[in-house]
């Protein structure tokens, strides 16, 4: 017997943050039926809607990629390459905020960032002791690797089956997802405000810029709201704003 | 450019920026301004493709089925309903008005 022995509380703190890591991954899995469904039906093949999955593996830049590529086909390179890579912009930001906590070195910080999207990051950072933190990270990361992975093909291959996927409200389903991503950020009067811009300013710029641009141009213009921060909801009312 | 190249390019880029991150400093992202510009980038993309995806056919702007399918989609999150719940519902009401009351 080792003078560490794991305590009742560690051992139900553990079973704790595996439960929530499953729960994460099944909720997870479930978009990618969606998500394999919209990109054969914006014409990937089935191995590239898989590759996506696999390699990028972060969901709202498969997504937007896909999105881009239905409206303006291969022509629309720049756009989809383009909100695909400034959408997997944050998953940096929060590689940063995990490198202290998971401790890495060398070849382990690949697979950390292979796993690091918005699912294990929130799981782990929602943790309190750095045990659990990495064990959260971990057990996210490679449950929803599967499951996205598993239910990505699935979609795929419904997609495939459905030939007009406009009778079957495909087109509809893609602008819902992008709402439901969109949803659970919507926090403040700041980030409602520069969403409600940004939307505007890309569907007028729509019939002008070539398909994809006006995507980038609405997310700079919300970029340059958040730095100028003229919309900060404290700047009126006290200091909160240095 | 083909949509292999595409693919592969926008995989790439989105990878090394997941592992970028893990040989940044915590220190860089201290200021409130760089995280908050990257929460309103992430969320202006995500409105702007919410906007581009229900409006846009092309280059033109059009209201169809994808329209109340939206409302329907905002309705039911605001109600907590799951996504999958959500898409379905969206899908299946523009696919509804589609053969039944020829929306567009």
């Amino acid at each position: 017997m080792t003078a560490e022995a794991p305590t009742a509380e560690d051992v139900s703190a553990r079973a704790r943050v595996a439960r929530m890591a499953i729960a994460v991954s099944l909720a997870t899995a479930a978009y990618g039926i969606s998500y394999g469904a919209l990109a054969v039906s914006a014409g990937l093949t089935i191995w590239q809607t898989s590759l996506l999955s696999l390699l990028m593996f972060t969901g709202g830049s498969q997504f937007a990629l896909v999105g881009v590529i239905a409206t303006g086909g291969v022509d629309a390179a720049a756009g989809a390459i383009g909100s695909s890579v400034l959408l997997g912009t944050r998953n940096a930001f929060y590689a940063i905020q995990l490198g202290p906590v998971l401790g890495l070195t060398g070849f382990r910080r690949l697979w950390a960032g292979w796993l690091t999207i918005d699912e294990s990051s929130a799981v782990a950072l929602s943790q309190d002791a750095p045990t659990l933190q990495r064990r959260g990270f971990w057990l996210t990361g490679l449950g929803v690797f599967v499951g996205w992975n598993i239910t990505t093909v699935i979609g795929a291959l419904i997609g495939n089956s459905l030939g007009d996927t406009r009778v079957f409200g495909l087109d509809a389903v893609a602008a819902a997802a992008f709402l439901g991503l969109l949803w659970p950020r919507l926090r403040n009067r700041q980030v409602i405000a520069a969403a409600a811009a940004a939307a505007v300013i890309a569907a007028a710029l729509t019939p002008v810029l070539s398909p994809g641009l006006p995507v980038l141009a609405a997310g700079s213009v919300a970029l340059i709201l958040g730095a100028v921060n003229v919309l900060d909801p404290t700047r009126h009312t006290g200091r909160g704003s240095a | 450019m083909t949509l292999w190249h595409i693919v592969l390019i926008a995989s790439a880029l989105c990878l090394t920026l997941k592992v970028a991150g893990y040989y940044v400093p915590a220190s860089v992202v201290e200021s409130p301004g760089i995280a908050r510009s990257a929460n309103t980038l992430t969320v202006g993309l995500l409105a702007a493709l919410v906007a581009v995806q229900t409006l846009a056919v092309g280059q033109n702007l059009t209201l169809d089925a994808r329209f109340p399918a939206l409302l329907l989609a905002g309705t039911l999150y605001a109600l907590r309903v799951p996504f999958i719940v959500v898409v379905i519902a969206a899908g299946a009401l523009a696919a509804g008005g589609r053969a039944l009351l020829g929306w567009a």
